[in-house]
């Protein structure tokens, strides 16, 4: 437990370091919600527009703000001033909403203690320096501000509970997490199925009554999150809110996914067409002016709209979730629900580049399984922090975000390289041997691959020196050929590039989730 | 001796299953060198997120003003005029005072400020500027000359001291190495407060790690530049003095090598000084402007002799400044002097990095015009010697720390000190990695939550509480006395410690001969 913290209290030092540095709009969304559940009666949380930044989250999450408010009042009163608050910057506001985020992430702590406790030493410390030393968690929550830590702790329990085969615990936490934040439902069909077959599915008495339990106890989380404003006969305004679909397909910024693709295909056949004398009409809408109204933006290629990005979520998520209803073991869920989020940020509607955080930090437990795993992680966190990059543009943050990364992936390569070498290999496997019976496909798996070393494949090194080449063409090349003109170049530059590896990855992972052996 | 000998058994245990840090040695020591370098760099970095000294704050700034006027002027006039008292150059408003080297390396990072925001460092009109540009510029020139010079030279100290040693588990040489790189009042005062100790401290480092590989020539070249970098290294220079002296009497031909190392002395300091060199009256209006003895004898709330026992005796009054220079070089000599002579009789490795920390210590303790930052230069031996002597760096570094509160309290940087201060802790018990370190003496352990709760209570009392009208800087010399104190202690302790070693190894040849 002390090296645990020990972990975590190196990460908190830098994490106060950071605390002056460059903050995005999100900081002034939270302060504002703040301000809205401080001063406002409860029946006019989703209802005000005094700033632009409307209160878009679920109920738990307006609870946690109205708690953290009580605090912010008693440090500066301005903070939670709905007027006089509005783009507040003074010292206190900036330490008030930092450090609620520092300590939230003791949330993250604890459900790293909670899923890390059975393993064995040298895997536990990777682990922990994979997800507490994460670059992209630092960079969304400590830099950009966000509360992803506290969330992924929370998902973190769940999964915890769930591989301890605690399935109902594990229900009550998904519940809570959907009631923070509804992005988190994207693997709501994989827990279902999960839970239905592995907790429900034992004869038709005891199932029915588990069914019920389960049930009452996820309709009782909804009904603490949700009860309040369905008494008020709001709930329509809430759903609204916390649904809009009218803000299109794509961030401003593309989330490197599936639908960058299809915008390129898009713009690609419209103008090979117009060269071949089509008469073409160019969308009223365009992605990259940033904002997109109803008409369609494609040229050509048929219009998306949520119920069809819904749809192909759904369909990629099929095979995971037929292997979930074959053979639901405690062992995959975690794997299966990072394939989840996975799907749900390639596929989803209007997904923003931070999601990637869902699958990237629980995928940290799936890698320290096995070589093959460990490879598969070490290029992914790569691509998707890189992703990010994005986010912070101001030069301050430059080198802090380029040496959190490059950190990282001296770290990755050092402590995979030292798990997985030929040596250890005698030891693992007397290790593997100990575990328990869940574990015993894993086991199998990375028995298989400790061969060879820690080595990176050959497309894989070039397609990370092409990294290296987009950064420097869009960082220094771009603005020195072209000045000013095409801005949005680099930046789609970078999403078509770290698609296709998150593409790759997706490909990656469903072939293991196929591959894996019926028990 | 019953650490020491503690420690070796733990030493030939292999690296543990337990040890947090095992997959960062798995590679050797450049791999996990290159790791804590970049972990130490974004730190670095992070801490010069946070303000500079006398950010704000006109008519005079502070440090951060006082390194980009060098700049400034340095880049607009010729190199004669730069430390001339002219129309175009203002003296009394941050005259350039250090050495040529330093005024070549602000031309150089001049040119550097200069290509992306010439506004910054413009003739005249750049006086106490500050934008967001301005300050990540000048940030990044410390970041840089960090990364080019203190790192590298720790890398080849790193390897100069492991590789004549027993293998012990690689832990303990990344662990050395992250005492050395993450030494947090180095961190604090180069890249919160705004210096370029980095630079002086680096080249000083390379000239030891040239030492221990036997290297005396090119120890001479690299210490020489670290002079005319900073005067303020000169506080090594009796412990270079004596071992490279010591050293040379054994050789064959004592006269030729002394000659030799002179001539290399010679030889940088005149390629340095060399626009200088034309005339006695350039060269001495340098030299004037090195030695600014009519700032006083000590400056703040320095927690040195003078200051210190100035609450008894009114050092100012009674003496004028003629007599109190005598009286503190007397007092500065006298006091490393045992150090030299004992490097002299018996120059060894070992005794050279005691003698580093005891000559520091001295002149910080005894010399004219010392700051607070001048505890950076004791440390710096005390950060190479952590193997041999853990407690002794964590508690100097702590003083150390404690000292120069007051000092970045002014300049706005509690965080990144608390953080800072935070991080060495951790770094330093990193669990179950050294267990020997944890075992203590009873005495020192009382000794040790005595000073730790003090400060903490003054910690609390400076940041909380107003001190009385009539003494306004009564928290500074309380501060200041009890970091005298352990200062004190601390130098006793390691004058002893550097003669004990001979007596080691005296023991250790008479148990050779015996056997």
């Amino acid at each position: 437990m002390s090296d645990l913290l020990w972990f975590f209290a190196i990460s908190t030092c830098l994490k106060l370091l950071l605390i002056p540095s460059y903050h995005s709009t999100d900081f002034e969304v939270h302060r504002n919600w703040l301000a809205l559940t401080h001063s406002l009666p409860l029946s006019q949380w989703y209802f005000d527009e005094t700033s632009p930044w409307t209160l878009d989250y679920p109920p738990l999450f307006a609870y946690f703000e109205r708690f953290l408010s009580i605090f912010a009042y008693l440090i500066d009163p301005q903070i939670v001033d709905l007027q006089k608050g509005l783009n507040y910057t003074s010292n206190s506001v900036i330490f008030f909403q930092r450090i609620t985020v520092i300590l939230s992430d003791s949330c993250l702590l604890y459900g790293v203690y909670r899923l890390t406790k059975d393993l064995d030493s040298r895997k536990r410390i990777l682990i922990w320096v994979l997800v507490f030393w994460s670059p992209m968690l630092v960079i969304v929550d400590h830099l950009h501000f966000q509360y992803n830590g506290f969330l992924l702790g929370i998902l973190l329990i769940s999964l915890s509970f769930l591989e301890q085969g605690k399935d109902l615990a594990g229900g009550f936490f998904f519940a809570v997490l959907l009631c923070f934040k509804h992005l988190f439902a994207v693997a709501a069909p994989v827990y279902f199925v999960y839970l239905f077959r592995h907790y429900c599915w034992c004869g038709l008495v005891k199932g029915f009554r588990r069914l019920s339990v389960l049930g009452a106890v996820v309709v009782a989380v909804f009904a603490v999150a949700y009860g309040p404003f369905v008494y008020h006969g709001q709930i329509q305004q809430v759903l609204r809110r916390m649904f809009p679909f009218g803000r299109g397909l794509c961030h401003a910024y593309w989330a490197p996914n599936f639908w960058v693709f299809y915008i390129i295909l898009d713009k690609g056949l419209a103008f090979f067409l117009r060269k071949l004398g089509f008469a073409i009409q160019t969308p009223e809408a365009s992605f990259t002016g940033g904002l997109v109204g109803d008409s369609s933006p494609f040229a050509i290629l048929p219009q998306i709209t949520p119920l069809a990005t819904f749809a192909m979520v759904l369909l990629a998520l099929a095979p995971c979730l037929i292997k979930a209803w074959r053979n639901p073991q405690p062992g995959m869920i975690t794997r299966w629900v990072t394939y989840a989020y996975t799907c749900g940020f390639l596929f989803g509607w209007h997904v923003h580049e931070k999601a990637s955080l869902h699958f990237v930090i629980p995928l940290a437990f799936v890698a320290v399984q096995g070589l093959e795993n460990a490879r598969h992680y070490f290029w992914l966190s790569i691509v998707s922090c890189y992703s990010l990059f994005p986010l912070l543009f101001e030069a301050q943050e430059y080198p802090i975000k380029v040496l959190l990364l490059l950190l990282h992936s001296i770290i990755m390569w050092l402590a995979f390289s030292a798990q997985f070498t030929k040596g250890e290999e005698a030891k693992a496997a007397v290790r593997i041997k100990k575990k328990d019976e869940q574990l015993k496909l894993k086991g199998n798996s990375s028995r298989a691959d400790k061969k060879e070393g820690f080595v990176i494949g050959g497309v894989e090194k070039s397609y990370l020196v092409g990294l290296l080449v987009v950064e420097i063409w869009s960082q220094f090349l771009h603005p020195l050929i072209f000045g000013d003109k095409l801005p949005f170049v680099p930046l789609m530059l970078i999403s078509i590039y770290c698609g296709l590896g998150i593409m790759y990855s997706w490909i990656w992972q469903l072939r293991w989730i196929i591959r894996s052996p019926n028990l | 001796m019953e650490r020491t000998k503690g420690r070796k058994v733990v030493k030939d245990k292999e690296v543990g299953d337990g040890d947090l840090c095992w997959w960062l040695v798995h590679k050797g020591i450049s791999a996990s060198f290159l790791c804590i370098a970049v972990f130490a760099l974004l730190v670095r970095v992070a801490i010069s997120l946070h303000p500079y000294s006398g950010a704000g704050n006109p008519p005079k700034y502070g440090d951060f003003e006082a390194q980009r006027h060098w700049m400034e002027i340095t880049l607009n006039l010729p190199v004669k005029e730069w430390y001339r008292n002219s129309t175009t150059n203002d003296i009394s408003y941050w005259g350039l005072d250090y050495p040529p080297l330093t005024a070549y390396q602000s031309y150089f990072h001049g040119l550097f400020l200069r290509f992306f925001h010439p506004e910054s460092v413009s003739l005249f009109t750049s006086r106490g500027h500050e934008s967001y540009l301005g300050k990540l510029l000048m940030r990044w020139t410390v970041l840089s000359s960090d990364a080019l010079v203190f790192f590298p030279a720790v890398f080849y100290f790193v390897l100069a001291y492991h590789s004549g040693r027993s293998n012990g588990p690689k832990t303990h040489i990344a662990w050395h190495i992250a005492m050395i790189l993450l030494s947090p009042c180095l961190m604090l005062i180069d890249h919160g407060h705004f210096q370029y100790n980095c630079i002086s401290l680096g080249l000083t480092v390379g000239a030891v790690a040239a030492v221990l590989s036997n290297k005396e020539l090119v120890a001479c070249f690299l210490f020489s530049l670290a002079l005319n970098h900073k005067q303020m290294t000169a506080y090594f220079a009796p412990a270079f003095f004596s071992h490279l002296l010591g050293k040379s009497l054994r050789r064959r031909n004592p006269v030729l090598e002394v000659l030799k190392l002179g001539l290399v002395v010679l030889g940088t300091f005149a390629l340095v000084w060399w626009p200088y060199l034309h005339s006695m009256e350039a060269f001495s209006r340098v030299l004037s402007r090195l030695a600014p003895f009519e700032r006083g004898i000590y400056e703040d709330y320095v927690a040195n002799f003078w200051c210190t026992t100035s609450v008894l005796v009114k050092w100012k009054r009674i003496f004028t400044i003629q007599s109190l220079k005598l009286l503190s070089l007397g007092a500065t000599v006298s006091t490393c002097l045992p150090s030299m002579v004992q490097q002299i009789w018996a120059p060894s490795n070992q005794g050279f990095l005691y003698g580093l920390l005891n000559s520091a210590f001295s002149f910080y303790m005894f010399s004219f015009q010392v700051h607070e930052k001048s505890i950076l230069l004791p440390l710096l031996p005390a950060s190479l010697l952590a193997l041999e002597e853990p407690f002794l760096l964590k508690w100097i570094t702590l003083c150390a720390l404690f000292s120069m509160f007051p000092l970045l309290y002014r300049d706005k940087l509690i965080l990144p000190y608390i953080a800072v201060s935070t991080l060495f802790v951790l770094t330093y018990y990193v669990p179950s990695g050294r267990q020997d370190r944890k075992e203590m003496h009873s005495f020192n352990s009382f000794f040790t939550t005595c000073f730790v709760s003090c400060s903490v209570v003054l910690h609390i009392v400076y940041l909380t509480m107003h001190p009385p009208h009539r003494y306004p800087f009564l928290f500074d010399a309380m501060i200041m006395l009890l970091c005298f104190s352990q200062f004190t202690l601390l130098a006793f302790y390691t004058n002893a410690k550097q003669w004990m070693l001979m007596k080691r190894s005296v023991l250790l040849d008479k148990e050779k001969k015996l056997h």
